[in-house]
C-alpha cells in the first residue's frame, strides 16, 4: 500500500537565509504512530508546518493521501489535523464556538452529536460553554487537541502534545492517540521524550539540523536497546584475535588492549561463561571486565552529536 | 468552493457582534445624536438650507458614509488582523479553503455589521429631521457597495499590518480626513474655487455625493462619476486581494 504521508526531498530556507529543513525524504504508513524526537531548533514544527501548508516549501513536495499538498491542497489538507506546539486560541471565545469553526473550516456538515463525542473524550463537555481564558493549560491543549479533531482527520499531527502536562494528562493523552490509533488514523507527534516515544510510537524518526537522521521501527530500536557490550581489558596488546575467538563475535578496539563482546540480555544463553573459559584457555590476562547497555537517549545523543 | 466554510468563518465573526450587540447599537445611537445636536442645532441654525434641503437632512447621507467608512475598515481590519496577531491564523492556512473564501467569510462579516451601523444610523437621523428618499434602490446599493469596498479595504489593512499602531494609522491618517474634507458635512459649491478644485481629487467625495445623490436628487459631481469610482475603488481592493491570494504575502512563510 502507499504510504499516506510521502516526504521528497523537502527543503525549507526562511527568508534571511537560514535553512531548517535540507532535503528531507520521510514514507508515514496508514494508522501508524511516528514519533519525531529532536532537539530545539531541529525543524520539527518547520517539517509539520510545510506539510500543513502553513509554510511554504523553497523545494521538495509533499503528498497526502496521494494528493500533493500545494496543487491539489483541498484534498491534502481535508485529511489532515493539526495541534500546534503553541496554546493558540481566541480567548475570549468559548470552547463549543472555536471547536465549531474548525468543523466548518474543513468543509464538514454540522454535527453536534460528533463534537459531544470528542470534547466528552477529551473531558471537556462540561467547559463546552467556558470562555477559552479561564480553562488551564493542560485544557487549552485539549481544546486544540478537540478542535483538530472535530474535522475527523485521517492524518492527525500533534507537536508537542504533552509540553508541559501534568503526568496524568500525559496518560490521558497517550490514551485517547490509542483510540485514535484503533480507528485506524495516522498519527505523527514530536516530542522532546523519549520515554514517550517508547510508549506510544510504532516507529521512532529521530531529525536534527533539518535532516532526518534516523527512522526506525521501534521494536528494532528496543532490540538495539535490549543489546548489552561487555568490555574486557586485557594485559598484552593484541593485534588479531586467537583463532578460537573469531567465532565468538568478538572485536578489537584499535589500541589491541580491549576486547568488546556484544550480547543480547533477552538471549536464552549470553555465551559469557564460554567467552571467558576461552580467554583462559588463550592465556589472555584480563585486568578489567565492565558492561554498557545503549539505551534509546543514547542512540538519540549519539545521532545528534554525530551530526553536530 | 468549500461553502461550508465561508459560512463557519461568517457565523463566527458575527458570533463576536452579536454578543456585544447592545455596544454595537448603542454607539452609533449615541454619537449620531451628538452630531445632530452640534451639528444639526449649532451650525443649522446658522445655516438655513443647503442647496434646498434643511442643513440637518444636509448632513445625514455624511454622517452615515462617515461612519460607515471608518466601521467597516476598522471591523474588517481587526477581523483578518487579531488571528495573525494571536497566531490562530495557523487554523486557516492548514484548512482546504483558498483564499477567496477567507475574503468573503471575513470581509461579508464586517460589511454585514456595518451596514447594520448604517441602518441605525439612519433610522436615528430619521428621529430628528424629516427624510425623505427619492432613490431607495440607488441609496441601498450605495451603501451596501461603500461597506463591502471599504471592508476589503481593512481587510487589506489588516493582512499589511505589523502591529497594532499599523493598525489604526490609515484609518485614522487617510479614511477619516479625506471622509471630512469629502464634503460630509458641506457642499463642495460652499467652498472657495481653489478648495473645490483640491476636493475633486478626494475619492471619497465621488462617493458621498452619488450617496446624496439617492437621498436629495442632487449632488456636487455626476452619478455617473460616482459609481465609475466606487466600481473603480472596489475593482483596485480586489486587485490588490488577488496580488495578495498569489503570493501569500505577509500570510505565509
Ligand atoms: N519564521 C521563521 N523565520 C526564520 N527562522 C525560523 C522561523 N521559524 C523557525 N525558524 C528557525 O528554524 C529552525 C527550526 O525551527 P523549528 O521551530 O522547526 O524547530 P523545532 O524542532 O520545532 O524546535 P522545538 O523543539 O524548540 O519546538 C530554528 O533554528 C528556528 O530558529
Ligand atoms: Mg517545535
Amino acid at each position: 500500500m502507499a504510504p499516506i504521508v510521502e516526504v521528497s526531498n523537502l527543503t525549507k530556507t526562511y527568508k534571511g537565509g537560514f535553512q531548517a529543513l535540507g532535503g528531507v525524504n520521510l514514507e508515514i504508513e496508514e494508522g501508524e504512530i511516528l514519533a519525531l524526537l529532536g532537539p530545539n531548533g531541529a525543524g520539527k514544527t518547520t517539517l509539520i508546518s510545510t506539510i500543513c501548508g502553513i509554510v511554504t516549501p523553497t523545494a521538495g513536495s509533499v503528498r497526502v493521501g496521494g494528493h500533493d499538498t500545494i496543487t491539489d491542497y483541498r484534498a491534502a489538507r481535508s485529511l489532515i489535523g493539526l495541534v500546534p506546539q503553541e496554546l493558540t486560541l481566541e480567548p475570549f471565545e468559548t470552547v463549543m464556538n472555536t471547536v465549531r469553526l474548525s468543523r466548518g473550516l474543513f468543509g464538514k456538515p454540522k454535527d453536534d452529536a460528533h463534537i459531544e463525542k470528542v470534547l466528552r473524550q477529551l473531558s471537556l463537555w462540561d467547559k463546552k460553554d467556558n470562555k477559552i481564558m479561564m480553562l488551564s493549560g493542560g485544557m487549552k491543549r485539549r481544546v486544540l487537541i478537540a478542535k483538530a479533531l472535530s474535522h475527523e482527520p485521517r492524518v492527525l499531527f500533534l507537536d508537542e502534545p504533552t509540553a508541559g502536562v501534568d503526568v496524568e494528562l500525559r496518560r490521558d493523552m497517550w490514551d485517547v492517540v490509542e483510540e485514535l490509533r484503533k480507528t485506524g488514523v495516522t498519527i505523527i507527534l514530536t516530542t522532546h521524550y523519549i520515554e514517550e516515544a517508547e510508549a506510544i510510537a510504532d516507529r521512532v524518526g529521530v531529525i536534527a539540523k533539518g535532516e532526518i537522521l534516523l527512522v526506525q521501527d521501534k521494536a528494532e530500536l528496543m532490540a538495539q536497546m535490549g543489546q548489552k557490550q561487555l568490555q574486557i581489558d586485557i594485559a598484552t596488546p593484541v593485534s588479531t584475535l586467537p583463532v578460537s575467538l573469531v567465532d565468538r563475535g568478538l572485536t578489537v578496539e584499535e589500541s589491541g588492549t580491549r576486547l568488546i563482546y556484544t550480547y543480547d540480555t533477552r538471549a536464552e544463553r549470553t555465551g559469557i561463561t564460554a567467552l571467558l573459559n576461552d580467554l583462559q584457555a588463550e592465556n589472555i590476562q584480563m585486568t578489567d571486565l565492565s558492561t554498557t547497555q545503549s539505551s534509546l537517549e543514547e542512540i538519540f545523543v549519539g545521532l545528534v552529536k554525530e551530526s553536530a | 468552493m468549500n461553502f461550508a466554510a465561508v459560512k463557519a468563518i461568517y457565523l463566527y465573526e458575527m458570533a463576536r457582534f452579536w454578543r456585544t450587540l447592545l455596544q454595537s447599537f448603542v454607539s452609533p445611537v449615541i454619537s449620531t445624536s451628538l452630531y445632530f445636536v452640534v451639528f444639526g442645532a449649532a451650525i443649522g441654525s446658522r445655516i438655513d438650507q443647503v442647496e434646498g434641503v434643511s442643513y440637518g437632512a444636509f448632513i445625514v447621507p455624511g454622517l452615515i458614509m462617515l461612519s460607515v467608512m471608518t466601521q467597516a475598515t476598522s471591523n474588517a481590519s481587526f477581523g483578518i488582523y487579531f488571528p495573525k496577531f494571536i497566531g490562530t491564523i495557523y487554523e486557516l492556512l492548514s484548512a482546504p479553503v483558498n483564499f477567496l473564501e477567507i475574503v468573503v467569510g471575513y470581509v461579508g462579516a464586517a460589511a454585514t455589521k456595518s451596514l447594520f451601523i448604517g441602518v441605525v444610523i439612519l433610522a436615528t437621523a430619521a428621529l430628528f429631521v424629516d427624510l425623505e428618499i427619492q432613490h431607495p434602490f440607488a441609496m441601498l446599493a450605495f451603501l451596501v457597495l461603500t461597506c463591502i469596498s471599504f471592508s476589503l479595504l481593512g481587510f487589506i489593512i489588516g493582512i499589511w499590518a505589523g502591529n497594532f499602531e499599523q493598525l489604526q494609522l490609515i484609518p485614522l491618517l487617510i479614511i477619516t480626513p479625506l471622509v471630512f474634507l469629502g464634503g460630509s458635512f458641506y457642499s463642495v459649491s460652499m467652498l472657495p474655487p481653489v478648495w473645490q478644485t483640491i476636493t475633486h481629487f478626494n475619492p471619497v467625495l465621488y462617493l458621498i455625493s452619488g450617496f446624496r445623490w439617492a437621498f436629495f436628487g442632487q449632488a456636487d459631481v455626476p452619478i455617473g462619476l460616482s459609481l465609475l469610482a466606487i466600481a473603480l475603488f472596489t475593482g483596485l481592493c480586489l486587485a490588490a486581494i488577488a496580488w495578495i491570494f498569489r503570493t501569500g504575502w505577509r500570510i505565509r512563510q
